[in-house]
């Protein structure tokens, strides 16, 4: 057993080189973010003539430029506000819908289940470009273009298939024991669902919600096209008509709005950083 | 759940009792309760999915500019992409783009994970700051980033700069570099295979390598017999993942072109040539057969991946 002792020399010293290899390239990725970070306090004039670090000037005036820059009542606060009830609407519409679903294809026996489960499955993998026109027509013939509701109402339907999997995964790895005690106590299929199967999928619905979240903060290919006018927004919209109306003229005020709007990113992912790497590890998710 | 069962056992002969009269009931219930738990599910794949999916195809066979009703032109849609020049250069750069950004993004990834999977000490830390890229680098905020940092003033140019090499242009306006700024994102956002294939590692049990170190084998020997083999499901996995994923990239290189797809279709994905036709032509009949198209690539390749597997995956409880 001791054998492999042969090999260990060989592998001490190279820990180190592995240590500064990966301490560079770590380095070398954040750089971009943090040189945008810092490029946000400096002056318009110095983002590309200063190139260290640490401004020279420290100034907040792009975060003010950039802020009103587009004009709306509250600046970049309407687009905030848009972003924040879009990403809770569709957290909402996924947690809700797709327990219930999952809990039908996990928990429950059904007629042609093995049916409709392979349908699901066969939907997570389609691309969303292959319905998108309809989906478009669809909503401009019930008047729901320029509002929210295509970009919440879908989640509602349980429309993102892997969040099901996920959890139908998760909800078959719960005993079958609480399903018979529960049945025993007389407990029907609704309330085994609400009393005991929804909350021992917590961690589940949690990693849903933070997913949901992050992903519809950053989705930018829906929100283009289902809202088109500056009053209902929302933040990747808003900076991608920043970007064209002042073209390279502004980058300070650009970059001030790009940083702000990564904050909540940050944020769920330094909250939740743990659950965050190990619910990719486990599930194998996307992202 | 111990409650329940103390519950279960003392109250369990009356409660039987009720359970067996309805015994039938009970299962017609629960396949009711079943698919009433399934009906919001039901009817997002209908009028949201298949429904449309159907519609596409419909469209696909009309010229349709939402004003006037669909008007039926066969395959004139199809046979039109072929002469299309835009649509054979956004084939071309998709092509491009899903070949090379995803053996990089993987060999990225699991170099990475390999050297991660030393037991080094911070493992938490540098498993994390490689993660936020995958977090972050889908959004409008970095491509706008990722445009100045390739820009003729960007913090590449300036670098170089640093190395003696002065007076070079602006990579994302350059038509032969710009889709590699591109590659090099989606390379950068290496973190989500990443630690996939670092829980896969974790799996490899310790005494496979300790059986061949027995036997002579050296690190690069351990790694080609024991860890690549053992992590081809992995492999397979990320693999299908990411090219699923590649073919429908679109935010960065809108950002970046501006939604032109310039410079000279240099960066002209396939999508964004569907949104260009769609949202912004209105011409949907033709978007909708080119997303038909784009449709049968993918899975094209996903059964080549998936048949293509047998020869190369190895499944450790096949043996």
């Amino acid at each position: 057993m001791k054998t492999y002792q042969v090999a260990r020399p060989l592998v001490r010293w190279p820990k180190v080189l592995i240590h500064i290899c990966l301490i560079v390239g770590a380095v070398l990725m954040m750089y971009p973010v943090i040189w945008m970070l810092s490029a946000s306090f400096k002056p318009e004039n110095a983002i590309f003539s200063d190139p260290g670090l640490l401004p020279k000037q420290l100034t907040f005036q792009n975060y003010v430029s950039g802020w009103t820059a587009l004009g709306t009542s509250l600046g970049f606060g309407t687009f905030f506000w848009n972003s924040f009830l879009v990403s809770v609407g569709a957290v909402i519409g996924n947690v809700v819908s797709c327990s219930m679903v999952a809990y039908a294809f996990a928990r429950l026996k059904l007629k042609f289940k093995p049916l409709w489960f392979a349908i699901m499955l066969g939907t997570i993998m389609l691309p969303y470009h292959a319905i998108v026109v309809p989906q478009y027509i669809l909503f401009k013939s019930v008047g729901w273009i320029n509002t929210f509701l295509p970009l919440i109402v879908p989640k509602f339907l349980a429309t993102d298939a892997f969040f099901i999997f996920l959890m139908v995964q998760f909800m078959r790895a719960l005993p079958r024991e609480l399903d018979e005690a529960a049945k025993m106590d007389g407990c029907g299929p609704i309330r085994l669902f609400w009393r005991v199967i929804l909350p021992l999928t917590t961690p589940a619905l949690v990693t849903t919600a933070i997913f949901t979240f992050i992903w519809t903060w950053s989705d930018f290919f829906s929100q283009l096209i289902f809202l088109n006018t500056l009053q209902i927004f929302t933040l990747p919209v808003a900076l991608r008509t920043f970007l064209d109306s002042t073209g390279t003229s502004s980058y300070g005020g650009l970059f001030a709005m790009s940083i702000l709007s990564l904050l909540p990113i940050f944020g769920f992912f330094l909250t939740f950083q743990r659950l965050l790497t190990e619910g990719i590890s486990t599930t194998g998710m996307k992202g | 759940m111990s409650t329940t069962q103390v519950q279960a056992s003392q109250l369990g002969a009356k409660k039987k009792l009720q359970a067996e009269k309805r015994t039938l009931p009970l299962a017609v219930r629960e396949n009711m309760v079943g698919y009433l738990f399934l009906l919001p599910w039901f009817i997002g794949l209908f009028a949201l999915t298949l429904g449309p999916m159907l519609g596409s195809l419909y469209l696909s066979f009309t010229r349709y500019d939402l004003l006037s009703a669909p008007q039926w032109i066969g395959l004139q849609n199809f046979t039109a992409m072929f002469s299309d020049i835009r649509f054979l250069d956004s084939l071309r750069v998709t092509a491009i783009y899903v070949f090379l950004s995803v053996p990089l993004k993987l060999a990225v990834a699991l170099l990475v994970a390999l050297a991660l999977n030393k037991g080094l000490r911070g493992l938490g830390i540098y498993r994390a700051v490689y993660y936020v890229p995958s977090l972050l680098g889908g959004s409008v905020a970095i491509a706008i980033l990722w445009r100045q940092i390739f820009g003729q003033n960007g913090i590449v140019n300036q670098g170089l700069a640093l190395l003696g090499i002065h007076g070079l242009s602006s990579w994302v306006a350059n038509p032969d570099t710009s889709v590699y700024t591109l590659i090099i994102l989606a390379a950068w956002q290496f973190g989500s295979p990443m630690l996939i294939f670092l829980a896969g590692l974790k799996q490899i049990p310790h005494e496979m390598y300790e059986a061949a170190g027995i036997d002579g084998a050296g690190p690069i020997g351990k790694f080609f017999r024991i860890t690549l083999p053992l992590l081809t499901p992995i492999i397979f996995f990320n693999l299908v993942l990411q090219m699923i994923g590649a073919f429908q990239a679109f935010t960065p290189a809108f950002i970046v072109s501006s939604g032109s797809g310039g410079p000279y279709a240099s960066t002209l994905f396939y999508t964004l040539y569907i949104y260009q036709q769609g949202f912004g032509y209105f011409h949907m009949g033709y978007a909708s057969a080119m997303a038909w198209v784009l449709l049968m690539i993918i899975a094209l390749f996903t059964a080549v991946a998936f048949t293509s597997s047998r020869f190369w995956v190895f499944y450790q409880d096949e043996r």
